[in-house]
């Protein structure tokens, strides 16, 4: 199967990879905005720890959550095999560069912008999934897995909320130019649908960075008042 | 108007290189940017110095040569302008202009502002090319081709390999370059025999030489003085794609 190799290891072919885990990630993403919304019913979690309990119970959601680690997986190892090589293709850097009158910050920071989000995520699974799955939690009203009070107790911390925030900016600033990227990566640019794309892409940036940014300011708020 | 120029010096492929000052007076607004050049290696020579190496062929913006990174941007800071349709009268009486080569590992210094892009070459030789039986010449309309895919296919043929792309790019990634010179061959029935191993040959080349990947900034075609579109990136993605899945060489 050296084609194949060939195909994976080219420069096209690793794109192609962070492209399709990127863009998987970003619809898992869509889904899990909208569960973690339950968090602000104000039920004291009732509604979200059944929606988790549910997703945890279900077979499907188990398989996809394997193509979901995969993704957090392959996405970051070729996103550093790619920088090093595109590190070692300019040698002796230019002494004066006006980058920013061609191109936007953040197509420019995608390395810089996913290793913040890299360290989001070895946090935010070890410090939710990691208990919520294999983890002691108590149990809420209704018997399910009580893991809104985990969620209360980590954004407790001040701090926790403020860099969770941090991050979600950096998610906002990666996939304002990775959703539109990843699209071209594939090849899937059309004089039609690239602008379509590219609103979708606009939409979908903004209303994960406001929805996810909603959840710890939430309960910085709460904290305050 | 007068500058004082900085600008990269080096004796060759091995020397370190360094920023050497010059100063050229009484420029005028409507001398190019190379005439200005030309100007101070006139100076240079009468005073006994070594002029500054730089390439340059045609002066009407078509032969791709004039490579030189200027005020921080391929080819200056105008759009759509190589370096010898670059008028003085751009750039501020008095102010100080820094000239660097091309910076990208596949594209060594020869000499000073010079580098060697023969890479783009060997790419080009990779596949660039149909194979035709050339006998008489062919009738007419013979094959025919609309107005839209012709206008389509010369866009891409635009391309005067300048690698102003690969300058400009962080990764310095030839994408621009390579997905120009498919294109202009994948966008006519000419083209179609040889499409998916040219479009397997070329990247593999292009691989091959070292240049970067492409992250889709666009700063390629911001830079390129021929306006060619990054649409064409997208195009060669498809292409290569499609070339690993369903053609039934293997390549190696
Ligand atoms: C785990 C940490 C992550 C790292 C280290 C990382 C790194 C990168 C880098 C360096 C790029 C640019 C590739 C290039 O310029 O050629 C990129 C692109 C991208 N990233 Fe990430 N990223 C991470 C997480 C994520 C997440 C969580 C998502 C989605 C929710 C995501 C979605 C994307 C998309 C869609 C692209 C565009 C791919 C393309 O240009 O074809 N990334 N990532
Ligand atoms: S694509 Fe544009 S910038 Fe790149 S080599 Fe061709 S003409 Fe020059």
């Amino acid at each position: 199967m050296s084609w194949t190799k060939d195909y994976f290891t080219s420069t096209i072919g690793r794109k192609f990879l962070m492209s399709i885990t990127g863009l998987f990630l970003v619809f898992f993403l869509i889904e899990h905005l909208a569960g973690n919304l339950l968090l602000l019913l104000g039920d004291h979690g009732l509604t979200f720890n059944a929606y988790s309990d549910t997703m945890a119970n279900n077979p499907i959601i188990r398989i996809v959550e394997i193509i979901l680690f995969l993704s957090l997986i392959i996405h970051p190892v070729q996103a550093l095999i790619l920088t090093q090589r595109n590190r070692g293709a300019r040698k002796t850097g230019y002494a004066v560069s006006k980058a920013g009158e061609t191109s936007s910050w953040a197509s420019r920071n995608m390395g810089i912008l996913g290793s913040i989000l890299f360290v989001f995520l070895v946090l935010h699974i070890a410090n939710f999934f990691v208990s919520a799955r294999f983890g002691d939690l108590g149990i809420d009203a209704n018997g399910n897995k009580d893991i809104y009070t985990k969620v209360v107790d980590s954004f407790s911390m001040a701090w926790y909320s403020l860099f969770y925030i941090f991050c979600f900016l950096a998610l906002g600033f990666h996939l304002i130019h990775g959703i539109l990227s990843g699209f071209k990566t594939l090849g899937l640019s059309h004089k039609k649908y690239l602008p379509v794309v590219k609103s979708i892409g606009i939409i979908l940036t903004v209303l994960f960075t406001i929805g996810f940014i909603s959840i710890p300011a939430y309960f910085l708020i709460n904290m305050i008042i | 108007m007068n500058y004082t120029l900085k600008i990269w010096r080096q004796k060759n492929a091995a020397d370190s290189g360094s920023f050497v000052s010059y100063k050229v007076e009484n420029i005028d607004g409507e001398t190019s940017f190379l005439e200005m050049m030309d100007v101070l290696n006139q100076q240079l020579v009468t005073r006994g110095e070594e002029p500054v190496a730089y390439d340059h062929d045609c002066r009407e913006g078509v032969c791709g040569m004039c490579s030189m990174y200027i005020n921080g941007r391929a080819h200056g800071p105008n759009e759509l302008t190589t370096t010898c349709q670059l008028y003085m009268r751009h750039f501020k009486n008095g102010s100080t202009i820094i000239i660097e080569p091309w910076r990208a590992k596949p594209f060594p210094v020869i000499k000073d502002l010079m580098v060697d892009r023969s890479a783009f070459d060997r790419i080009q030789q990779a596949g660039a090319y149909i194979s035709m039986n050339a006998g008489s010449a062919p009738d007419a309309n013979n094959i025919m081709i609309s107005k839209e895919a012709a206008d389509a296919a010369f866009e891409a043929a635009e391309c005067i390999g300048c690698g102003a792309c690969v300058a400009a790019c962080k990764n310095s990634s030839a994408s621009l370059f390579v997905s120009a010179k498919l294109a202009q061959f994948a966008l006519l029935p000419q083209g179609q025999v040889e499409r998916y191993q040219r479009t397997l040959n070329m990247v593999q080349a292009m691989d091959a030489e070292g240049f970067g990947s492409c992250s889709n900034t666009s700063a390629c075609e911001a830079e390129c003085p021929k306006g060619i579109s990054v649409k064409h990136i997208a195009m060669m993605n498809r292409d290569y794609l499609k070339a690993t899945m369903c053609s039934e060489k293997v390549m190696s």
